[in-house]
């Protein structure tokens, strides 16, 4: 655990008095104290590219009113720095009055060990790995063109300070290991990316010459697209593979379903709460406590410890994600949602590791079902536009499905849908639900924050597929 | 306020001082500091205020052709000590790279011009609040829009990079953002659209009503959007969108694409990559410029290029490591374009609209499409049916595609270009893509 107070002029005392003087007439607020170290080592064009370090501290002071939320954040910890901060909130909330909210509720459970996995692990065998995953790959056969390989790794401390002196602290370690390879076979270029991380150190997901599954899952994709015909263009039937598909869930729902957005009417979901808005036998859950995870968290940026929060069940809309602002001004509770990037940025309703629970189909019977559409196995990245509830994907790996056949590879293509109603049209909930392998990144309002996503397969009977064959 | 340059150089110092003494070959750093103040406002009342306050440091440490780096936003001697010992430990054990070193010498800027960019006007708070009141009251003047949100940022910058080649040079900058998010309702559907303005001084900021109108029709217009069936069409970019065309073409010529071998437009010098009417431009000493720079993020000089002339491309964007690769001089583009821009097309706005009789205008698109390995482009649309030169009705939840080596082929600029961002197009239309909807 980081000691914010050692090396500064400022003392725990001055820091927890001037933090309840500042806040006392305030609805909510804290100081939010964070370290980071953090390291990114990468291979690239046969050599070692670039290999990082980067250590941050830093704070960010809130004051909340009403609506109002203040912030300032500065990376001195020190007395003045503190002082000026507390001076500009007060400023922003001048003539504003409220009652501090002292409750945070408390859990003893812990779902990631206090280790800086940096440490872990020495520099040389990290750069040997990244070595052999380039000898691997290239030694694969003559397409492999470029290897790129890399590590990134960090621990972040945090310790939150309420009005009245109650502090709340957490180590989160986090590590993601990446492959991606470009093959290049009669004039045609195509490129496959694999990754791997979470919570531990690197050689709980490199064990057992792990790095070589992710190295052949990278070629393989790489090699499918090698093949690809151009997508079909126009409305189908999809079935999606279990696992990192669900970032559809993601986008469709999930983003909708924030605190946020609803307590301003700004999302396509706002008026739905007890709703329909899902095929029966569609469960999704939002889940901050499943061990080890990338989007797990033991307590969220304001100190909630995080739950497994129902979102929809059984295909009607039960709750939001919230935070504690939004959480108080629609008159509920926190559900350990509140996240930042970091101490540069406000809290906000975020998502954790978000999931559609498994049906009782397979994924053979939605392929038999289907006479024409496509089958996606994986996609890069997604984006929603809240309001509308438009929301569309990118395939990175998909495939034609013909009279209840898989057919050929399909290059990359966009799918839109409308959030609202896209769960809907889901006809049928695979038996197979799966966990992403741990490498998705949310962005909101310019904060990126961990997060994970789990799905079975799912046939969905309707969707526009953006590709350009006619 | 924000550090002034003594203090930035006296900690750059410290840092190719200690760097040297430990051993090292060569050294670089980067120190900055930034002060940010934003008001957030919604539906017409105050919603946040934030303020930042941050320095940055970030190290380069060589040994011979080895080289690693760090960066930390502590800069207390203490901290800075700790960070370059291990930054030099760790490029003591970093394989070497034949490729790894420091710009040459005379491509270093020599004279630094001012280009204006720094405008100390201090907009308070309470300001920023009016400003945006006056905003927001516009915005919602207008029947059917049912949520406002604005934000005003203001921001002041200084930086200083030095290396151990006596290099040492640094220069101000402030930025004033305003943006504007509207979303309208009608009995048919509920829409979001935005406008924003970014200058480097606050005299130049739009008007406050101006914005605000200007986002709320651009909202209204969207209400109850048709999807169209999926064909091919020509295909008009509004230019919000026509400048996201050339951020993709930055990309697929930076000299670290090209040099990797994966970029669709590699090995395309003096080769037709676009209509022949086109020409792309980089000039990084526009007075005020957002994109403006003197020198790039290794110090070395950097003046205007043309990219591309009548279609050809003429140049990679390049830096010292990726120039070295392919056997090129720096051209000053480490970190990528300054102020990049396609010279005006022949034909006005108006005529473009009615060059066919159907057209699909493009307002907004979602979603990360751009392959530049292949060239495939895939991503989700709104925008405007088009006939005859008429905006007929919205249309939405629609993709379009294409290949980036056909539709820059297939380009036909409007003369309707302005210098409001650090990348600015004219209107665009491009023929031949295909649009996925019903």
């Amino acid at each position: 655990m980081s000691n914010f107070f050692n090396k500064s002029d400022l003392t725990r005392q001055d820091a927890d008095k001037l933090v309840s003087e500042t806040l006392n007439n305030c609805d909510d607020g804290e100081l939010y104290l964070e370290e980071s170290k953090s390291e990114s080592i990468l291979l690239d064009d046969n050599k070692i590219k670039s290999s990082n370090y980067s250590s941050d501290l830093g704070f960010g002071f809130r004051a909340i009113s009403n609506e109002v939320v203040a912030y300032s954040y500065s990376n001195e910890i020190s007395k003045d720095s503190l002082k000026n901060s507390s001076e500009n909130l007060k400023s922003t909330l001048k003539s504003i009055k409220g009652t501090y909210n002292h409750e945070i509720p408390k859990s003893n459970k812990k779902f990631y060990k206090d280790i800086n996995p940096i440490e872990q692990k020495t520099l040389n065998s990290k750069l040997e790995v990244l070595n052999k995953v380039n000898e691997f790959l290239r030694k694969k056969d003559a397409s492999v063109k470029q290897v790129t390989a890399s590590f990134a790794g960090e621990q972040k401390s945090i310790e939150i300070i309420r009005s009245g002196g109650e502090s709340l602290t957490d180590v989160r370690p986090l590590i993601r290991f990446n492959v991606s390879v470009m093959l290049e076979k009669n004039g045609r270029k195509e490129t496959g990316v694999y990754g791997i991380g979470g919570r531990q150190s690197y050689d709980d997901y490199l064990k057992n010459d792990n790095w070589k599954n992710v190295c052949e899952e990278a070629y393989r994709i790489a090699s499918v697209n090698l093949e690809s015909k151009p997508a079909p263009a126009g409305e189908m039937k999809v079935v999606l593979g279990p696992g990192w598909p669900a970032i559809l869930i993601h986008e469709a729902i999930g983003h909708g379903l924030e605190g946020d957005f609803n307590r301003k009417k700004t999302s396509a979901f706002h008026d739905l709460m007890g709703e329909k808005v899902a095929s029966e036998g569609v469960t999704i859950v939002d889940d901050g406590t499943i061990d080890n995870r990338r989007g797990s968290l033991t307590i969220d940026d304001e100190g909630t410890p995080t739950e497994r929060t129902v979102l929809i069940e059984n295909g009607i809309l039960k709750n939001f994600m919230q935070d504690r602002h939004n959480a108080r001004l629609m008159n509920t509770k926190s559900t350990g949602s509140g996240r930042r990037e970091n101490y540069r940025h406000i809290v906000l309703p975020r998502m954790r590791n978000t999931m559609m629970l498994s049906g009782n189909q397979t994924q053979d019977e939605m392929i038999k079902s289907v006479d024409k559409g496509i089958f996606a196995v994986s996609f890069g990245g997604g984006q929603v536009d809240i309001t509308s509830g438009k929301f569309v994907f990118n395939c990175t790996e998909a495939y034609e499905i013909n009279n209840g056949k898989i057919g050929s590879p399909i290059k990359g293509a966009t799918l839109i849908g409308d959030g609202p109603s896209i769960l809907k049209e889901v006809s049928m909930v695979g038996n197979d639900m799966m966990l992403d392998p741990g490498i998705g990144t949310c962005g909101k309002a310019g904060q990126g924050v961990p997060v994970g996503v789990a799905q079975p397969s799912i046939l969905i009977d309707k969707m526009t597929v953006g590709g350009t064959k006619l | 306020m924000v550090k002034d340059q003594e203090f930035l150089k006296s900690k750059a110092s410290y840092c190719l001082d200690l760097a040297k003494k430990m051993g090292a070959t060569d050294a670089s750093v980067t120190v900055g500091h930034s002060i940010s103040e934003t008001v957030n406002f919604r539906n017409k009342s105050l919603e946040a205020s934030d303020r930042s306050d941050g320095l940055a440091l970030s190290i380069e440490t060589y040994l011979g052709k080895r080289r690693s780096s760090i960066s930390s936003s502590n800069l207390l001697d203490e901290n800075i000590k700790t960070l370059i010992e291990k930054c030099f430990e760790t490029t003591k054990i970093t394989p070497e790279d034949e490729f790894n070193s420091l710009p040459e010498k005379d491509l270093l800027a020599k004279q630094i011009s001012s280009l204006n960019l720094y405008d100390e006007t201090r907009f308070e708070n309470d300001k920023k609040i009016k400003y945006l009141k006056d905003l927001e009251e516009a915005a919602s003047s207008n029947k059917q829009i049912i949520n406002t949100e604005s934000s005003f940022t203001e921001n002041k910058s200084n930086f200083i990079l030095a290396n151990s080649y006596g290099f040492c040079d640094g220069y101000k900058t402030s930025s004033f953002t305003t943006s504007c998010v509207t979303v309208a309702k009608d009995e048919n559907s509920m829409e979001r659209d935005y406008e924003f303005s970014s200058k480097r001084h606050l005299s130049d900021i739009k008007q406050a009503s101006d914005l605000g109108n200007k986002a709320a029709k651009q909202t209204i217009r969207k209400l109850s959007p048709n999807k169209i069936g999926s064909e091919k069409i020509s295909i008009i970019f509004d230019k919000r969108i026509s400048k996201g065309m050339l951020s993709v073409f930055a990309s697929a010529i930076s000299a670290s694409a090209i040099a990797r071998g994966t970029s669709f437009l590699k090995g395309k010098i003096d080769q037709q990559v676009f209509a022949n009417s086109i020409n792309v431009i980089d000039k990084p000493d526009i007075i005020k410029g957002m994109g403006s720079q003197n020198f790039d993020s290794e110090g070395v000089n950097s003046n205007t290029i043309q990219l591309v002339e009548n279609g050809i491309l003429k140049n990679y964007l390049v830096d010292t490591y990726n120039g070295k690769k392919l056997n090129l001089k720096s051209n000053g583009r480490s970190g990528g374009t300054t102020n990049l821009y396609f010279e005006n097309g022949n034909i006005t706005y108006e005529d473009l609209l009615k060059k066919n009789s159907k057209s699909l205008y493009i307002t907004e698109t979602i979603g990360h499409g751009s392959n530049l390995v292949t060239g495939d482009y895939s991503v989700g649309a709104t925008g405007f049916l088009v006939e005859d030169g008429e905006f007929k009705y919205p249309v939405n939840e629609i993709t379009i595609a294409g290949n980036f080596k056909d539709m820059f082929k297939n380009i036909t600029l409007a003369n309707d270009l302005e210098f409001e961002y650090s990348v600015n197009s004219p209107t665009m239309m491009i023929e031949g893509m295909t649009v996925a909807g019903k």
